[in-house]
């Protein structure tokens, strides 16, 4: 790449599970001006990526953008139930259950760990790749401060405030929606289009969610007739145990490939719907604020209607209605070219993700027809005995 | 059993009747008292007894009870061990033959104790006593081989719906093909509803499981799917499935009857194939439903488990194979139950792949740019195709698993059964052989007062025939059960590994077809721009 050419590259090059964190590597590449090295890394927790989006999203230079949504919390309950199963059962379990149990508590770690990893790094793209955030202070900070910052997570009482004012922001939302009138048809027409699609890829996530979990619990079925047959094969007639024995291990295998299956499927299909759900939130905010500004706008005019007409605090009101309008036409602007730009990364978004998709559905479907094959030519062996 | 009745019969004076109660009142008593035989005693054997019986009077008889009462005591309080000793004094004064050690020597340590026990106490009375005369081969049965050169095939199809509403019922066409020459023809078919397949089974059940054969237990009587057939009007493809899944397994059915070497000659079997009008009616049928069969059965099994533990195994072939048997039937239920949890789950996910696919095709509409629009129509397109692959795999898992499983399940059931009846013969046996030896007590009894009796010659006679003929059915059975618990044995291995082929085979086609949606998925999801 010619050296020229302004790059800000990030990417999460590791990440570090303890206990209750997960400590991202977060490893940066750039010619910009403003870093002292061109590639660097430091490591983040990620209460540290929810402070860099509160900041942002606290910042009233960037109300005429689409603020990034941030990355879910990392929700590794499930494998950390299942670790205490494992070491619970570490008595009672036989030698095989505790290894299958904790190859299954392997691969489901893993693919909590790669999701959580991708959205995090998802985030980090996303404001390296914006015209106006990559240039952040805080973003800066984030990056390239090698110390940890020292965010600590919110306390209950600032998370009640936060409740609160999320749920006056969207009263108010409902009552400017209702009542604000919008002159400008490309708003009016995108506020529709967001909220209809919102409800429509809410709906849509939390289906294919459900599809993944029913995907994972067929997989495990496998694996208990797996066993079953292992427990067969000690029990019955010796003609069939290796018969047995070949099918349990077809079903064990399927199990993993069908885990894999649903694992991808929550990676590539429903992460994505399910970070395009908040991104579609994300750009409504971004049309509440402007709707504000414009209710904002219109008050202001009516004071310095009123000013007028008594004659009083004129000035102070033209400035103010003055600053309302130079606000709102600053977001109208900005908001516009996020708006057409956010349908043109979804556009891309959805490509590359809906092509990993299927490319991995065809990968592990090929794997499994190769299994049934060998499997059955393994299992037709055992007809000539 | 319960302690205080063995007990209780010790002071009567009439030594008839203490042996009358002991044997009407308990039959586990028969039972335990059965461990100590299941011999084939000669005459001789028993006549020997008789004669040193014969040599006791009345006060010796009596102190010798006493003693017996005296031992019952001590071993109540010794513990649960005394279950079954109690009983063997009053078998070893009724002259029943004992069994010290011998060729059983893999007997239970329990029962040993009480062979030494009894042994020390009264040794005089001991006999000898040989095995069951019972053929102990349990020889490799060339199956095949049985198949000579005729044949007696059938199928049964065209399940078609009679009548309307309530009255309605399915009848299927049972054709045979068949060189048997006591066919009247060598092709022919037959009308039949599902309850003349229940009702041939409940005949064939009735006759043959007494003597130890394997009467195939009737397909399922799936009430909900069948009233859905009834009820519904028109030809629904999932009724109609179900109607040709169930042909399937009665042509399973009847099949497994006539290559039965003796169920396929019973006239009833004939009739049924053959008889070109209505079977009269089957009597109630619905409670032979394959699911109060099952119940039936289960309950069956328990007793068993119960009674074969008292009649503690002399044949080890039997001893061996009941509890593979049991462990099987756990395992295979086991299995069952996993493979009901599959199908189960994949039920979810067909209807969550369903759901998701209308979804997906709503923000399809909803979406504005036409490319990403149309990849998400195709995509929902792609997940409706997928819904409909896991409803076929679903449909596979439950015929080629689940429903070949729960067969199995339900032969077994029949073999536990088989084992049932070995135990009743075998306590008609015991019953007979305790009788004979009453009588013949009875008879010592009054020769010694010097009152001959002609009644009870007669009666000797009569119970020594009852003993032959115990013995006999006895042997035959047990020698049934043997070929035909062989026979099954051989069959399932065969059947099983088939089954799993073709539900291997039934994946692999799954997965191709998973290929085959998704390659034509690909260009769409390129094509978003």
């Amino acid at each position: 790449m010619p050296s020229d050419d302004p790059t800000l590259a990030v990417d999460i090059s590791d990440a570090l599970s303890e206990k209750e964190k997960v400590k991202f590597t977060v490893h940066t590449k750039t010619n910009l001006p403003g870093f002292d090295k061109p590639e660097f890394s430091v490591v983040r927790l990620h209460e540290e990526f929810i402070w860099l989006h509160d900041t942002l999203a606290q910042d009233d230079e960037y109300c005429g953008f689409i603020i990034p949504p941030p990355p879910p919390r990392p929700d590794f309950d499930a494998s950390r139930e299942k670790l205490q199963k494992l070491g619970e059962g570490e008595g009672t379990m036989t030698k095989e259950e505790f290894n299958k149990t904790k190859q299954e508590l392997e691969a489901e770690y893993l693919a909590t760990f790669k999701k959580t990893v991708a959205m995090h790094e998802v985030f980090l793209q996303r404001l390296a790749a914006h015209p106006k955030f990559k240039n952040d202070v805080n973003f800066r900070i984030f990056l390239g401060y090698n110390d940890d910052l020292s965010v600590r997570g919110k306390n209950k009482k600032e998370k009640l405030v936060d409740l609160l004012s999320k749920y006056g922001k969207s009263a108010d939302d409902l009552v400017l929606s209702n009542t604000q009138k919008d002159i400008d048809e490309f708003f009016e027409h995108q506020k529709v289009f967001l909220i209809e699609y919102h409800k429509h890829i809410k709906d849509c996530t939390s289906r294919a969610d459900k599809m993944t979990r029913s995907h994972k619990n067929v997989a495990s079925s496998y694996s208990r007739i797996g066993s079953d047959l292992i427990g067969l094969s000690t029990v019955d007639s010796n003609k069939l145990e290796r018969y047995y024995a070949k099918n349990a291990d077809c079903f064990e295998k399927a199990r993993k490939s069908e885990e894999r299956i649903a694992s991808d499927e929550d990676l590539k299909l429903s992460d994505t719907l399910r970070y395009w759900m908040r991104e579609t939130a994300a750009a409504k905010d971004l049309l509440y604020r402007r709707l504000r500004s414009l209710a904002n706008y219109e008050s202001a005019n009516k004071n310095l209607d009123k000013a007028r007409l008594r004659n009083r605090d004129v000035a102070l009101a033209e400035d103010a209605q003055q600053k309302a309008g130079e606000k709102f036409e600053s977001i109208s602007k900005l908001a516009k070219q996020e708006l057409q730009d956010f349908n043109s990364r979804r556009i891309l978004f959805f490509r590359k993700n809906f092509v990993d998709l299927v490319e991995l559905e065809l990968k592990h479907a090929k794997a499994q027809v190769q299994l049934y094959k060998n499997c059955i030519a393994s299992l037709k062996e055992e007809l000539l005995d | 059993m319960d302690p205080s009745e063995g007990s209780i019969h010790v002071d009567e004076d009439d030594h008839d009747d203490l042996f009358v109660s002991a044997i009407d009142q308990s039959q586990s008593r028969q039972t335990s008292q059965g461990t100590l035989k299941s011999s084939n005693n000669t005459m001789e054997d028993l006549n020997t007894v008789g004669d040193e019986i014969d040599l006791g009077d009345d006060d010796e008889l009596e102190e010798e009870e006493g003693k017996n009462e005296n031992i019952n005591r001590q071993e109540q309080v010794s513990g649960p061990q005394s279950m079954l000793i109690k009983v063997n004094p009053l078998e070893n004064t009724n002259g029943g033959s004992m069994e010290p050690s011998g060729p059983l020597s893999d007997m239970s340590s329990l029962k040993a104790t009480i062979d030494a026990s009894c042994t020390s106490k009264h040794t005089s009375e001991n006999v000898a006593y040989r095995p069951s005369g019972l053929d102990r081969r349990t020889a490799e049965i060339d199956f095949q081989s049985e198949e000579s050169d005729t044949f007696l095939e059938i199928k049964v199809a065209d399940p078609q719906k009679v009548g309307e509403g309530m009255g309605s019922y399915v009848s299927y066409k049972v054709s045979t093909r068949t060189n048997i020459p006591s066919f009247r023809k060598s092709n022919f078919s037959v009308s039949r509803r599902f309850s003349d397949f229940l009702g041939l089974r409940e005949k064939l059940a009735e006759k043959h499981i007494h003597s130890g054969h394997i009467v195939p237990p009737p397909p399922e009587k799936d009430a909900v799917n069948n009233a859905k057939v009834i009820m519904s009007k028109d030809d629904s493809t999932s009724s109609s499935d179900f109607l040709e899944k169930r042909a399937a397994s009665l042509t399973r059915f009847v099949n497994r009857i006539a290559t039965h070497p003796v169920l396929k000659s019973d006239p009833n079997f004939r009739e049924f194939l053959e008889l070109e009008s209505e079977l009269p009616k089957a009597k109630s049928t619905s409670a032979l439903s394959g699911a109060g069969v099952r119940r039936l059965f289960n309950r069956m099994g328990d007793t068993v488990s119960k009674i074969t533990f008292r009649m503690d195994e002399t044949d080890p072939w039997f001893e061996e194979k009941q509890h593979q048997i049991d462990i099987l039937d756990q395992q295979l239920r086991k299995l069952q139950a996993s493979v009901e949890g599959l199908i189960h789950f994949r039920k979810e996910l067909t209807q969550s792949t369903g759901s998701f696919a209308k979804s997906a095709a709503m923000l399809g509409n909803c979406e504005e740019h036409t490319a990403l629009s149309c990849a998400l129509s195709q995509l929902a397109e792609t997940h409706e195709k997928i819904e409909q692959l896991h409803a076929d795999q679903t449909n596979s898992d439950f015929y080629h698993l689940s429903e070949p499983l729960r067969d199995y399940i339900s032969l077994i059931s029949v073999i536990k059964e088989l084992f049932h009846q070995r135990v009743k013969v075998y306590q008609t046996w015991q019953h007979a052989q305790q009788m004979l030896n009453k009588k013949r007590q009875a008879k010592a009894h009054h020769d010694l007062a010097g009152k001959p009796n002609s009644q009870d010659q007669e009666e000797i006679v009569e119970w020594e025939a009852k003993v032959e003929r115990g013995q006999q059915e006895f042997d035959q059975i047990s020698g049934n059960i043997k070929s035909e618990v062989e026979k099954f044995e051989f069959d399932r291995v065969k059947d099983f590994k088939s089954t799993f082929i073709k539900y291997m085979e039934s994946l692999l086609e799954d997965q191709q077809q998973l290929i085959k949606y998704w390659e034509a998925f690909l260009p769409e999801a390129k094509a978003i721009a």
